[in-house]
């Protein structure tokens, strides 16, 4: 049944590292997301942000515990608690506090956007059999986001004078954390070349035309794109936010490692 | 109680049909579709496929665990209980008993999914109709795609003034 045995060892190891890089962007945005459990500005948009941050964490544990299988690891626990903030590779724009509703917003529509496009792109290359089902099936949870996400930032843009300014400097702030999205390096390379990935670089023009596309009908200004970009968290070096937040996240799990809920 | 193996598959099903989901309790799993498959191997031992629903659903433990506990109690040893993604669960498989349970149970039943719909568009300009499950009337309205739970959606209806919840499509 299980394809495990004859994916050889090299191409095991290049596997494991695109699903820890796919799981860490999804826990840690997930993380972020869960933090406005009981402050969203009304009810709805509570459980809306609890209900995205549950899939997210849910995506970053399918992915984790096929890694686990490949690596012969106990369980996906092993990467969410016991891993430090360089061995991380989420991109930072994930790992950014959670700010205001304007920037939650922002990050998710941004996230989502290059979420759904990769997804959508990957799917198509994968043979990988399970991989690629986890894939699949999490694609069609992140229509739910990317909608969601899309249309608050239509209202907050075309809306009232001061969540207009809100969600534009969001959005400016954003900006310069969104170039991680679509670098490559040598792994992803390798991963492409074994049909577990894609050159990233490539889905940068179609996510400029969906952003764009939003931005326009919300009112807003896309950024300058030839600005400074962030770089470096796919090689675990992050900001300074990432250690805070692993520190909360992970500090029961460490001190009682062996605790469970019987 | 011990019973001796070699089991029938049907046997095992019915088993299944005992085990509900936690958050709705009207439901069991095989109506739910998230049993996918029951194997029994030459050396008698037993392979349940089951298939996650919603992926952030904290209900998917818990029935997984229900399935266990469902196996030993019947007696079964020699059984395995394995998460396959080969097929993505879809609405679609709910049965049509099951939707109709749903219903009587408070909750508007999932439509069935329209292939290449335009995602983006919202729900609320998407004119979808999703009839109250309390008094049948068309005039509901959207209130938030999320709701109390990964699967359901908040509704609220215009001619009995009731909020009621409506099984997400995926």
């Amino acid at each position: 049944m299980s394809t495990l045995e004859t994916i050889p060892n090299s191409k095991k190891e290049v596997l494991v590292e695109i699903l820890l890089r796919l799981a860490d962007d999804r826990l840690i945005l997930g993380h972020r997301l869960s933090e406005w459990a009981g402050h969203a500005p009304e009810l709805e948009e509570d459980l809306a942000l609890a209900n995205i941050a549950l899939d997210m964490i849910g995506h970053a544990s399918a992915l984790y515990g096929y890694a686990a299988q490949l690596e012969d690891k106990p369980d996906e626990d092993h990467y969410a608690y016991f891993r430090d903030d360089i061995d991380f590779k989420n991109i930072a724009l994930t790992e950014l506090p959670r700010g205001d509703f304007a920037f939650t917003t922002a990050r998710l529509f941004l996230f989502s956007t290059f979420s759904y496009l990769l997804y959508n792109n990957i799917t198509q290359v994968i043979e990988e059999e399970q991989f690629n089902g986890i894939i699949k099936k999490h694609f069609n949870e992140i229509k739910y986001h990317l909608r969601h996400s899309r249309e608050w930032v239509l209202r907050l843009g075309d809306g009232t004078d001061l969540s207009k300014l809100k969600i534009q400097q969001a959005i400016d702030d954003l900006w310069m954390y969104t170039g991680e999205m679509f670098e490559t390096d040598k792994t992803e390379n390798l991963a492409a070349g074994y049909n577990l990935f894609i050159d990233v670089p490539v889905l940068k023009n179609e996510w400029m035309k969906w952003v764009t596309e939003t931005l326009e009908e919300a009112t807003l200004k896309t950024p300058d794109n030839n600005q400074y970009m962030f770089t470096g968290s796919r090689q675990g070096r992050h900001t300074e936010h990432l250690g805070r937040l692993l520190a909360e996240m992970q500090f029961l799990r460490r001190s009682y490692p062996d605790a469970d809920w019987k | 109680m011990k019973i001796k193996q070699p089991i029938a598959e049907s046997q095992i099903w019915s088993w299944l049909e005992e085990v509900t989901d936690p958050e709705i309790p009207v439901l069991n799993v095989v109506e739910m579709g998230i049993v996918r498959n029951v194997e029994i191997g030459k050396y008698d031992e037993i392979t349940v496929k089951i298939t996650p629903t919603y992926s952030g659903c904290p209900a998917m433990n818990a029935i997984e665990n229900e399935i266990h506990k469902k196996l030993l109690d019947k007696g079964a040893s020699n059984y395995r209980v394995v998460t396959d993604y080969k097929e993505i669960w879809t609405t679609d498989w709910m049965t049509n008993n099951a939707k109709q349970k749903l219903k009587e149970y408070g909750i508007a039943p999932p439509e069935k999914t329209p292939a290449g719909k335009d995602f983006l568009t919202s729900l609320k300009s998407q004119q979808k109709i999703v009839p109250c499950p309390w008094c049948d009337s068309m005039e509901t309205e959207l209130q938030s795609e999320f709701g109390s739970t990964a699967c359901k959606a908040q509704y609220y209806c215009n001619e009995c003034l009731q909020p009621f919840e409506y099984f997400k499509c995926i």
